[in-house]
């Protein structure tokens, strides 16, 4: 249940963004999520895409150091407090999250979020025992 | 006080060969009997102690290198037992390992004379105040000047570096008239007075002796009117005996080698042959009387030239003109040596090839800066903002440990430092000097 995100480095100058994403734009690669992590010097562009493996290489061959990494992707009940019970069930069991960010679309009434925690299986497998909606990479895909 | 020692410094040429010869002898039997790596080298091509009866033989000697001290490590080029040595001093070399030079008791003595001389070249006396802003410890900048400045009988004021406003709060206090230290701390001083509100009229000084880092000409007249002195330009290297192998007088053209001490020679770095007066190269030092750690004809990779006239200040010593260059890739960077070949150790840490890097040197501010640009591989690279952050963190750290002097590591994507033919080009050094 674990979804494959890419991870750019990006120097902090302009119009770097815009390349990678025009690079995956003219091989016909969409991106479902993304997020930015800053510092005064450099960035670090996190992805999830539909053909993870295509545009990793692609990435590389263009130049840019890249990295993929398996993430858990959730849906939560989109109203107040909906992201706190999941972080609570995470945190009764000490699975520290590293970083996390929301997606761009949305499904009904949830709205999905990415996780990157340390030990991503045994997270998928409690979040699933209290009953939260963990996402599989075809239905990312979709979205 | 117009000369420290009258008799040497104005010394005639043919007296002077004639000191020259009867010292070299004595050290090349002092070397060939104690250090295996030199006469080796002398076996080798048929040379033996005997064969060198002056001066004029000088160029049949091999020569000695960086490379021949590191082999040597710590004590094998010491021509006397350790129990005679009085003092060590080091300097930095590549992947932690220093270069350690020894002293005995004339050699501390021959030392203090040369730098007597050095001081008294800046119109240092008896009545002078000589504050002492190089960094005391293994390097040889601070002591060197201390006892030099103790030998006339100067007033000492052992302030070493750091700590800029009480420095200048000591100068005005105690009165300080010869400053001494490196030349872009000088201007760095300058600048922290003028924000203190400190006029020049309210200190005493007179004059400085700066060196341990080559500097401009403009930095030169910088110095001289923003202080209201003379600043005169002072050269050594531990490996020679440390500051002390040459300095300029108030005349300002070229730098008087000490050389009853110090023997100078011009080769061409490429094909070694000596290169006759005026023409630039490489120069090179054969020392003549030290005790414990003599060297022959040892590169030290500045560029000069050499000058044989009679100064106008009445010297007779050689002058040596100002280092203009290097011909190896050592920089010099706020006074200490750093080849970045001791950079790419440190990234051999990081990963089974050391990423490509290059180093961005600059003076901001009067001070040196160095900025290590790091291309990000995928053996460096993470997810997570906090490891690239801990990279930075850790090869600054590594980098301050071999070389004591903090750089800012700046990680750049592959394939963005410039290359020319293939090769990555490793220094961009911005200081105008």
């Amino acid at each position: 249940m674990l979804v494959k995100q890419l991870s750019v480095f990006l120097e902090n100058k302009l119009g770097r963004l815009a390349e990678v994403t025009k690079i995956l734009g003219d091989k016909d690669i969409d991106i479902s999520a993304l997020s930015v992590a800053d510092t005064t010097d450099f960035g670090i562009l996190r992805l999830i895409v539909n053909k993870p493996e295509e545009a990793e290489l692609i990435l590389r061959e263009n130049g840019f150091a890249v990295s993929c990494t398996n993430v858990i992707a959730i849906a939560v009940i989109d109203k107040p407090g909906g992201l706190s019970t999941v972080l609570d069930i995470l945190d009764k069991v000490s699975i520290s999250i590293e970083y996390m960010y929301a997606f761009v679309g949305k499904a009904n009434d949830q709205a999905l979020v990415i996780l990157r925690v340390e030990s991503p299986d045994k997270a998928v497998e409690i979040l699933k025992k209290n009953g939260i909606r963990v996402l599989s990479s075809n239905e990312v895909y979709k979205l | 006080m117009k000369y420290w020692n009258e008799k040497y410094e104005c010394m005639s040429r043919d007296e002077m060969s004639a000191v020259q010869s009867e010292r070299l002898v004595t050290t090349v039997n002092r070397i060939y009997n104690n250090v295996p790596n030199y006469r080796e080298k002398m076996q080798k091509i048929g040379l033996e102690p005997g064969d060198i009866k002056s001066i004029e033989d000088l160029p049949k000697l091999p020569f000695t290198t960086k490379q021949d001290l590191r082999d040597t490590y710590p004590y094998g080029m010491f021509t006397e037992p350790l129990r005679n040595v009085v003092r060590l001093h080091a300097s930095s070399g590549t992947t932690g390992k220093q270069i350690v030079v020894g002293y005995t008791r004339n050699d501390l003595d021959s030392w203090a004379d040369v730098m007597a001389r050095t001081l008294v070249c800046a119109g240092t006396n008896q009545d002078s105040f000589v504050h002492n802003a190089y960094g005391y410890g293994l390097f040889t900048g601070a002591l060197g000047v201390h006892y030099g400045a103790e030998k006339i009988g100067a007033t000492v004021i052992p302030i070493s570096g750091g700590n800029t406003k009480r420095q200048i709060q000591t100068m005005k206090d105690f009165g300080s008239t010869i400053l001494a230290c490196t030349p872009s701390y000088a201007l760095f001083l300058i600048e922290v007075m003028e924000e203190m509100g400190i006029k020049k009229e309210e200190l005493q000084l007179k004059a400085g002796v700066f060196g341990a880092e080559p500097w401009s000409l403009n930095m030169r007249s910088e110095i001289e009117e923003r202080l209201g002195i003379l600043a005169i330009d002072i050269y050594g290297l531990s490996e020679i005996i440390g500051p002390g192998v040459s300095s300029e007088c108030s005349c300002k053209s070229g730098l008087h080698v000490f050389e009853d001490h110090f023997v100078p020679e011009i080769i061409n770095p490429e094909t070694l042959e000596v290169l006759p007066p005026g023409e630039k190269g490489e120069i090179v030092f054969s020392t003549i009387t030290k005790e414990a750690f003599p060297v022959l004809r040892y590169r030290t990779r500045d560029i000069s030239s050499l000058n044989y006239e009679t100064c106008t200040c009445g010297r007779t010593h050689v002058r040596m003109n100002r280092v203009t260059g290097r011909s190896d890739d050592m920089l010099i960077i706020r006074g200490v040596n750093v080849f970045p070949s001791q950079i790419e150790s440190v990234l051999l840490n990081f990963g089974e090839v050391a990423p490509h890097y290059q180093l961005i040197v600059d003076r901001v501010g009067n001070l040196d800066s160095m900025e290590v640009w790091v291309e990000m591989t995928p053996a460096l690279f993470s997810d997570e903002v906090k490891k690239l952050e801990d990279i930075e963190r850790r090869i600054s750290a590594e980098i301050d440990f071999i070389l004591g002097i903090s750089a800012k590591i700046k990680l750049v994507e592959p394939k963005t430092i410039e290359r020319s033919e293939g090769k990555a080009k490793r220094v961009i050094d911005k200081r105008n000097l």
